[in-house]
């Protein structure tokens, strides 16, 4: 047996696939339920091996604004946190938006709001894909619904937020964090070296030896008419990322008459519902936004052709949904299954809520 | 091939530990594997579920209604979920502190001492070993005894490989029991 296929959390995963993708330094404060990823990383005791710095900080307001330092050196630097550590993190989210900056950060989503419990939720959707925090900014957020896709993303995360400079964010929920399944890790990627890292990143704060003008990392700018530069060049990105990474999955869409609409691991509960469903003569297929933004509003439009109606399954009170709405300019009827405070809904609940619809 | 099962007792009991070591000698026979804990504030004395699924093809929810096997170790979980057995399928429990007996027709019960035999081995620690060496017996999908010894070795850090022997006579005395 390859020796990289090990059984892991996806929490103990994460750890794994940033120290193999040559993370230059993740900072944290522990928090239920994703404490694993500072744990693990601990225990792996990178900066031993890669040189990758591993930081607990007094706070996660301390440790979002070390990544933001790291960032603007041009480091490849994470975090993670769950629902209301990433609540704190928003003001330096923000920043790092603003200063064109790349970063990755982890949230393993639990029931709120305030402090809520510590199972699973998908409350965040909002807060990940409309902002967060204050000013006009998106962040790359992607769903994983499985702990190889805790894995892969890491390193998709990282090279989408280098390639258009903006923060990407993992949005998983506790049950990916929590589930331990079979991982196929990658190769381990060396870290980059000072040169490579003033080759790739020109914009960084490398020291210019006199060789070139200052790099100043900032997002203040105190002239209307030239945030608004700014603000435009932004955008100009965020239609750049619309048009190039998109990303979801369908399954049996083709022959359906209804849609489930399901990130995360929900996506996965509604496989098994939609298997139920079909033993009972329903067809009905699903689509799993794997971008939660840019979001795949074509790609459900078109697999909505013809049908009769989509159930939007979350572990929230409707969020995603106004997104599929959208999607579909409320051609055919968009209803929501949602459990609230950490309870997961099981196939044979979800099957029911179809049924509820399907008779409406 | 797919067996989907549910392990639940009192936290302390090690069901999630069992759970584990199910599924990596699952992974080391070239399954697909998810173990999905019931996690939360949970501690010594509460309850504690983990699910298992083995599979050859790509694993859908890690959340189920219905189990081909449950594996119940205290009343708590034995009242929970003999409901949730499939028809046809498993339903294994240890009769110490069990007062109400299970009423199933449609699936295959089996009642094992495991805490009885568990004192014969003379370690405590190694009750959920001879759990799951009852549960291999059992299960339709007979799992190679050497992939278990190789999940035995990934599941315990190195410096308890030393009771490995310990846990294998455990699996045996639990296979004993059916």
């Amino acid at each position: 047996m390859n020796d990289e296929i090990r059984l892991m959390k996806g929490n103990e995963a994460v750890a794994h696939a940033a120290i193999r993708y040559g993370c230059d330094g993740y900072f944290g404060y522990p928090i239920t339920p994703q404490s694993e990823v500072l744990e693990s990383l601990e225990a792996l005791m990178p900066w031993e091996t890669t040189g990758m710095v591993v930081l607990q900080a007094e706070s996660e307001v301390a440790a979002i604004n070390m990544v933001y330092g790291a960032a603007a050196s041009g480091k490849a630097a994470m975090t993670s946190s769950s629902s209301p550590g990433i609540s704190l993190k928003q003001e330096g989210i923000s920043y790092m938006a603003g200063a064109e900056l790349p970063a990755l950060i982890l949230n393993v989503m639990r029931g709120g709001p305030g402090l809520g419990t510590i199972q699973p939720s998908q409350a965040d959707y909002f807060q990940a894909t409309k902002g967060g925090g204050h000013g006009d900014y998106h962040l790359i957020v992607l769903a994983p619904a499985s702990v190889q896709e805790m894995v892969d993303f890491v390193a998709l995360g990282f090279d989408l937020s280098f390639k258009y400079l903006t923060p990407a964010m993992i949005l998983a929920d506790g049950i990916v964090g929590q589930m331990m399944e079979k991982v196929v890790l990658p190769p381990q990627r060396p870290r980059r070296t000072d040169d490579q890292i003033r080759e790739q990143c020109p914009w960084a704060t490398t020291g210019r030896k006199g060789l070139r003008k200052r790099n100043v990392i900032t997002s203040l700018e105190l002239e209307s008419s030239k945030m608004e530069i700014i603000n435009h060049r932004l955008q100009a990105r965020y239609r750049e990322i619309e048009k190039n990474e998109v990303r979801w999955e369908e399954i049996n869409t083709d022959d359906a008459d209804y849609l489930f609409v399901a990130f995360g691991s929900i996506a996965r509960i509604c496989t098994k519902a939609m298997e139920l469903a079909r033993e009972e003569g329903i067809k009905v297929g699903i689509v799993r936004p794997i971008t939660l933004w840019p979001f795949p509003d074509k790609a459900i439009e078109k697999a909505a052709e013809g049908k009769k109606g989509i159930l939007c399954v979350e572990l929230n009170a409707g969020q995603m949904i106004e997104d599929v709405r959208l999607a579909v300019h409320d051609r055919i009827p968009v209803c929501h299954y949602g459990r609230l405070g950490g309870i997961i809904p099981s196939p044979a609940e979800i099957v029911e809520e179809l049924k509820k619809m399907i008779n409406d | 091939m797919k067996v989907e099962i549910i392990i639940a007792g009192f936290g302390g009991q090690g069901v999630l530990s069992m759970g584990k070591i199910l599924a990596y000698s699952g992974l080391m026979d070239d399954k697909e594997v998810t173990w999905m804990p019931s996690y939360g504030p949970e501690q010594r004395g509460g309850t504690a579920n983990v699910t298992v699924i083995l599979s050859d093809d790509k694993i859908s929810s890690p959340v189920l209604d219905s189990y081909d096997i449950v594996v119940a170790l205290n009343q708590q979980s034995l009242d929970k979920f003999v409901p949730r057995v499939k028809s046809g399928g498993i339903l294994m429990y240890d009769t110490s502190g069990i007062h109400k007996r299970p009423e199933r027709n449609d699936v295959k019960v089996y009642p094992i001492n495991a805490m009885e035999a568990t004192l014969e081995i003379g370690n405590p620690k190694a009750y959920n070993m001879v759990v799951m060496g009852a549960l291999l017996e059992v299960m339709p999908y007979k799992l190679p005894m050497e992939n278990v010894v190789k999940g035995l070795k990934k599941s315990l850090p190195e410096r308890h490989h030393n009771l490995i022997p310990l846990n294998e006579q455990a699996i045996e005395k639990g296979r004993g029991l059916i």
